[in-house]
């Protein structure tokens, strides 16, 4: 027998499986069906969410509309808080949560600097104080393909950085996010460049929808999504909107965000929200919105083409993405 | 004894096989999958389905090492719980995440390379799910073997699937992949011939 024979020849009588433990493939087919149905029946009837809307942080939360400019529905509240991308807390989403909830936001300082005629530093209570934020619902289309609708609560960056007068050699603005292992235990694991840097051009930076948020639902941003201070910029992708910022700097070169240096052909620095430019993994043509089971159609610049397609007026955003 | 034993394992293997499935649907019912329950289901039927496959590829070795003659008679129904999981998990994708819009599925994942592989994986069960009975035993012969060895092309394409759709170097499927390929390697004749003699030797025979 050759080698050919002896791997793949004939059946040897053990191989063939006996009678009394053959399996009843009837049974099997009979039983999957069964179970197939039964998903079906329970998912019509599923019930309320273990953790109730209303309890813990979500208590109170309270916001000024139920949907957003579009007619879009808010994310309950307890969704927003239990499903994020946090890797310096745990790669997943759902023990984010638990796993900053000691997390100290305070003492918190913001040291803005770099390019800027007046470079300080500003605690986290002062900036509250001084830049008084205000409700703005945004969409968050994350580039894993879902998406939310979120009442925040921040001012606009423009503001802050007006305060420290940008020079004119300052093209963009780089961002830094706490490093601290002992309390951000993700930092331990070197799976990612820490600490997390983000970058915008500054007219990005300067436009009026993009805000500093310090909360969300009416309270102080939740440990899990970015406290005490975090960007959020609704027609970027997720991941542009770094958490946690101790550190702002005008720049005359463009940062290099931390997924980029991660994976250069995924993560381009725009990270515009475009339904025309495909990512590897995910769909970037349609989204599931938390909470709702249907797909829907990703909007470019997800819905505010209206407000900022001006700032990319001549560029080829399937090149700069 | 003999008997027993083979009860014992039926019994083990249907609760071992049924219960993550069972689990997912009473976290279904209350609410207990995630803020994104479809893609929950996803992940969650996607790796039953790796580990259903793997365990189906471990049979064969741990009867070569070790002489326990029951653990071939569990490859055909793990193999067949493997693409059950397989069948929802792309149930899932089409019905409940895409609702049968065919258009927009094809439109978001065509030319994926992650999906590319998950789907050839899928169809070599299909094709082995199909042929696992005792008809298509002896209608294809000795090409029923050459035929279900494919299982460890699927084996390794479903590593691929895993392994092109991570967002971070998670060691999961890195896992994954050096198992499924020593699975495969302990069944290179040259490696099974020495395998088999240890089994033997340590038998007395
Ligand atoms: C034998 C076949 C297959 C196996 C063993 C398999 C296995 C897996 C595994 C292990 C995961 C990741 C789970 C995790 O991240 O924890 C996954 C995810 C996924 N699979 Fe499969 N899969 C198979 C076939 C398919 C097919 C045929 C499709 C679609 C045509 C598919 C689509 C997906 C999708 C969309 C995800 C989720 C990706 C994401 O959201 O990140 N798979 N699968």
């Amino acid at each position: 027998m050759g080698e050919g024979e002896n791997l793949m020849g004939k059946i040897h009588s053990h191989e063939i499986t006996p009678e009394h433990i053959y399996f009843s493939r009837r049974k099997f087919i009979a039983g999957m069906g069964a179970l197939v149905a039964g998903t079906i029946l329970s998912s019509a009837c599923r019930p309320q969410k273990i953790t109730p809307e209303g309890t813990g942080f979500c208590a109170g939360a309270a916001a000024s509309a139920s949907t957003d400019e579009l007619g879009a529905k808010l994310t309950p509240c307890n969704d927003v808080i239990n499903y994020n991308n946090f890797y310096e807390f745990s790669f997943d989403k759902e023990d984010v949560g638990d796993a900053a909830k000691n997390f100290k936001t305070s003492p918190w300082t913001v040291t803005v600097g770099g390019m800027v005629n007046k470079p300080r530093t500003f605690d986290i209570d002062e900036l509250v104080r001084r830049f008084s934020p205000e409700e703005r619902i945004y969409r968050m289309r994350c580039v894993e393909a879902w998406s939310m609708v979120i009442p925040w609560l921040g001012f606009p960056l423009g503001k802050l950085l007006k305060e420290v007068e940008p020079q004119s050699r300052a093209k963009y603005v780089r961002f830094e996010t706490l490093y601290n292992p002992e309390q951000m235990p993700g930092q331990k694991i070197d799976l990612l460049a820490w600490p997390y840097v983000e970058g915008l051009r500054l007219d990005e930076a300067m436009y009026n929808l993009t805000i500093l948020s310090t909360g969300l639902y009416g309270k102080p941003l939740p440990a899990q999504n970015g406290a005490p201070v975090r960007l959020v910029l609704p027609w970027k992708y997720g991941f542009k909107n770094i958490k946690s910022i101790v550190k702002i700097d005008l720049v005359e070169e463009m940062p290099v965000s931390t997924w980029a240096v991660a994976q250069p052909q995924e993560y381009g620095f725009y990270a515009n929200v475009n339904p025309e430019v495909d990512h590897p993994r995910w769909s970037q043509a349609s989204e599931r919105r938390i909470g709702e089971l249907a797909r829907a159609k990703t909007l470019m610049l997800n819905g505010y083409g209206n407000e900022v397609a001006q700032l990319y007026t001549g560029m080829d955003l399937t090149k700069f993405y | 004894m003999q008997k027993t034993i083979a009860i014992t394992l039926r019994i083990l293997l249907h609760a071992g096989a049924l219960s993550p499935l069972l689990l997912l649907i009473w976290d279904f019912t209350q609410g207990g999958l995630t803020a994104n329950p479809i893609r929950e289901i996803q992940l969650r039927t996607g790796r039953y389905t790796l580990l259903l496959l793997t365990l189906t590829l471990a049979c064969t070795p741990v009867y070569n090492f070790t002489g326990f003659r029951q653990a071939l008679a569990l490859r055909r129904p793990m193999g067949l719980y493997a693409f059950a999981y397989a069948s929802l998990h792309l149930l899932n994708l089409v019905g409940l995440d895409y609702g049968f819009d065919f258009a927009l599925l094809w439109e978001d994942i065509a030319e994926k390379r992650y999906i590319i592989a998950g789907f050839a994986a899928f169809l070599i069960l299909l094709a082995l799910a199909v042929t696992s009975t005792k008809g298509w035993v002896r209608r294809l012969g000795r090409n029923w073997q050459r035929l279900h060895w494919l299982i460890y092309v699927a084996g390794i394409l479903a590593v691929l699937h895993y392994l092109w759709q991570i967002k971070i170097a998670i060691s999961a499927p890195f896992i994954y992949g050096i198992i499924v390929l020593v699975l495969l390697l302990l069944r290179v004749p040259a490696v099974s011939r020495v395998t088999m003699k240890y089994f033997k030797r340590k038998e007395g025979r």
